[in-house]
């Protein structure tokens, strides 16, 4: 057998050549051209819902030649929050990433300014309510566009013949499917009233008031709805103010409505609540009614998502947004930002959106009157009113206005949950509050 | 010196043999060999152990937005934090308790264990390991539907006798109570299996002495048993200690550190902070902060431990 054996030289000559040839040669336009890109989508609980968007993806990948993989992470034990804080430490991972509400600010420095392809987007799909922008942006940059995929109001799912029967509400005369609200009597006092007849008729509302999200976000409804704010936009402490007194008396009130247990929920609780048929109304998207039309679709048939009580200073209701964002650190910005603009067209939004059987929102105004809400049901028309066709809600987070980063902690303590249950288990209200004033003041540190 | 300069191949040639020869007497050595043996492990530990816990570090001395080295700023703003505190007195509370019983309880069950026939006592042994090898994620779920607010199957079995409903998680007390409990059941059966093996190593001749002296059942226990397994006891302390300390998993299934933070402990709070709250820093801090109170507690324990090992 002969042998040659290769010097070092020949070596270092072999690679140069090669080197040279390859940097030299004519661009060949191979089946992944354009490169690869990775995308992390968050995972989504209604089955089936992600073959809409990968299905969307790959069509896009085919046409732009462009080699995609798509990881779906679920928030399940706050999966996708640790991929994040592991992405953001290693600077390396997906290059598109799905952030749920307070994670884009939260990664603000390490986010490409996606300003360029949200003016066409917003010119095409309509304004953005107000939510969209104060979590997404700072300043002129976009931190990412606004993904339908699990965006979510969490409005009140009321139970039709509950209501009536013991609260005398009719909520489906009140939010009527394809017509305007006729809602101007359903404020704060008559949410009580009906919180107090319902715990009266041993059916109470379902309201949680533990440290995570759902019972914090009706907390920061109600506490928007009389204009109490913890810290205002500017980072000033607004603890020790009428209005956050107001909010406290009104809770306490409330409390006394609600089963004994709430201080121990959980996002479960509620859905679970009403899906046994022991509650008239839960503050929930439409997943807890999507679970009862499976196992329970008596209770479906009688349950009616429709729009917030209105306070002293509006009607507000929770809005969580996730917004697809590109990682500073991706290779392939130019065609995550092309691949993003695909996902933005009215008719991908569409095809999400009825894949999730309406769970989720556009962030578009221009978007909420799709077919699928309209027509979902038992009962026809359920979901009419849950993508705020008529704006008839201002659509908020908890904690806002604060800025974001101070009003993640206060959204991630669950300051106002804990403020509520601290002055109903007879804590003095300036005792509360002082409390939450030195909460927030640890949370300004920068 | 001359000859050396001028036959420099010669030098060549007698020292390499000199330094294989060296190279092949470390080799053969006990502790070369050992070292050698370990060295996959020690990288393993470099990798996933010390290069994380020196970032840690390295995270607690930066500001929020991690731009800025603020050196022990991040401790400075803890203790100047009433939750912190909170968190502080709620680990030591939920260690030393679950410790205590879980000590308790492994060392009586394991004289039950032990004085059962050996014929049957394999069979007793697997069953109570049960609750340390079901992973605590899976258990403390099954613990979370037992404990659930509002659909309880402790409180649904308790009506029948007209107690209830408990606040299992919901009530401060009550859930501190709850956590410690499934803490203590499935730490217990570690505790026990580890105090029949020292059992089992016990001479049975002292206990013939002792009987002889005419000791009874206690002081069998009190001056045989006891000073048999104190090292054992001592080990096995401080090893639950460290990881009864550092538990998360059972505290955020059950309660995720509710109601009102008075179940948070420092893994969980540090999540908390950390991740859910993105102030990694801070989090980092919270989790390094357990790491002086066990070393305080690993002083004393492993000095003790040595001091009766140089005694003996």
């Amino acid at each position: 057998m002969l042998r040659k054996k290769l010097t070092r030289r020949q070596f270092v000559a072999a690679t140069a050549l090669s080197s040279a040839a390859l940097v030299t040669a004519p661009y060949v336009r191979s089946a992944n051209a354009a490169g690869k890109l990775s995308i992390g989508f968050w995972d989504h609980w209604v089955p089936g819902a992600n073959k809409a968007s990968t299905d969307i993806v790959n069509e896009w990948a085919e046409k732009a030649k462009v080699e995609v993989t798509i990881d779906y992470i679920p928030s399940q034990g706050n999966k996708n929050l640790l991929t994040i804080a592991a992405e953001a430490q290693a600077k390396s991972g997906h290059d598109i990433f799905a952030m749920p509400t307070w994670w884009a600010h939260a990664n603000a420095e390490q986010l490409e300014d996606v300003a360029d392809i949200m003016k066409p987007i917003i010119a095409e799909n309509g304004e953005v309510n107000g939510t969209v922008t104060y979590l997404g942006t700072v300043g002129n940059k976009w931190l990412g566009v606004p993904a339908c995929v699990g965006s979510q109001i969490k409005g009140p799912c009321s139970r039709i013949d509950l209501m009536k029967k013991h609260a005398g509400i009719d909520v489906q005369a009140m939010y009527p499917a394809g017509s305007e609200p006729k809602a101007d009597n359903w404020n704060l006092d008559t949410f009580l009233k009906a919180a107090e007849a319902c715990h009266k008729g041993g059916v109470p509302f379902g309201i949680g008031l533990g440290e995570t999200t759902d019972n914090v976000d009706t907390a920061g409804a109600i506490f928007l709805s009389f204009g109490a704010q913890l810290v205002d936009a500017k980072g000033n402490l607004t603890v020790k103010t009428d209005a956050v007194r107001q909010a406290l008396e009104y809770y306490k009130k409330l409390i006394s409505f609600l089963p004994p247990d709430v201080a121990a929920w959980d996002d479960a609780s509620n859905n679970k609540w009403l899906v046994s048929g022991r509650g008239a109304m839960i503050m929930n998207p439409p997943s807890a009614w999507a679970v009862a039309k499976r196992d329970a679709p008596q209770v479906a048939e009688q349950c009616w998502t429709h729009g917030f009580p209105a306070g002293p200073k509006g009607r507000f209701a929770p809005y969580l947004p996730y917004y697809w964002s590109i990682w500073n650190f991706s290779k392939n910005k130019q065609a995550a930002k092309d691949l993003l603009v695909t996902l933005s067209k009215p008719a991908a939004i569409e095809k999400m959106v009825t894949a999730s059987g309406g769970y989720d929102l556009p962030a578009y105004e221009k978007l909420t009157t799709l077919k699928v809400w309209a027509e979902e049901g038992p009962p026809k028309g359920t979901l009419y009113h849950y993508p705020n066709p008529y704006k008839h809600q201002i659509l908020s987070i908890a904690a806002s206005p604060a800025p974001p980063k101070i009003a993640q902690q206060i959204y991630a303590q669950a300051t106002l949950t804990k403020m509520c249950l601290r002055y109903h288990q007879g804590e003095a209200m300036e005792k509360t509050l002082a409390w939450a004033e030195g909460e927030c003041e640890g949370f300004m540190r920068s | 010196m001359a000859d050396v300069a001028l036959q420099p191949d010669r030098v060549g040639a007698t020292q390499t043999p000199r330094k294989r020869s060296s190279l092949q007497k470390a080799l053969k050595r006990k502790s070369t060999a050992a070292f050698l043996m370990t060295l996959p492990l020690i990288i393993l530990i470099t990798l996933l152990v010390l290069y994380p816990a020196f970032y840690s570090l390295h995270l607690a001395t930066l500001n929020k937005s991690m731009q800025r080295f603020v050196g022990l700023g991040n401790f400075e703003f803890l203790f100047k934090r009433d939750t912190f505190w909170l968190v502080v007195k709620q680990s030591c509370i939920f260690a030393i308790t679950a410790v205590v019983f879980k000590a308790l309880i492994g060392f009586i069950v394991a004289h039950f264990v032990h004085n059962i026939p050996a014929k049957g006592q394999r069979k007793w042994r697997g069953m109570l390991l049960v609750p340390w090898v079901i992973p605590p994620a899976m258990s403390t779920l099954a613990w979370l539907w037992l404990f659930d607010p509002s659909y309880s199957a402790f409180n649904y079995t308790l009506s029948f006798f007209g107690i209830g409903p408990i606040p299992w998680t919901g009530d401060a007390t009550w859930a501190r109570f709850s956590v410690i409990l499934v803490n203590v059941w499935y730490g217990a059966p570690f505790f026990m299996i580890m105090y029949l093996a020292s059992l089992k190593s016990v001479p049975d001749q002292l206990y013939e002495a002792a009987a002889i002296d005419g000791a009874n059942w206690w002081q069998r226990i009190w001056y045989v048993t006891l000073p048999m397994m104190r090292n054992i006891i001592a080990i096995t302390t401080l090893f639950s200690l460290i990881v009864t300390f550092a538990n998360f998993d059972i505290v955020r299934i059950l309660t995720a550190g509710g109601p009102l933070d008075h179940t948070h402990i420092f893994a969980t709070w540090a999540f908390r902070i950390g991740i859910e709250g993105s102030d990694i820093p801070l989090g980092a801090s919270v989790s390094l902060f357990m790491v002086p109170i066990l070393a305080v507690a690993a002083i004393f324990i492993l000095r003790d431990v040595n001091k009766r090992g140089n005694e003996s």
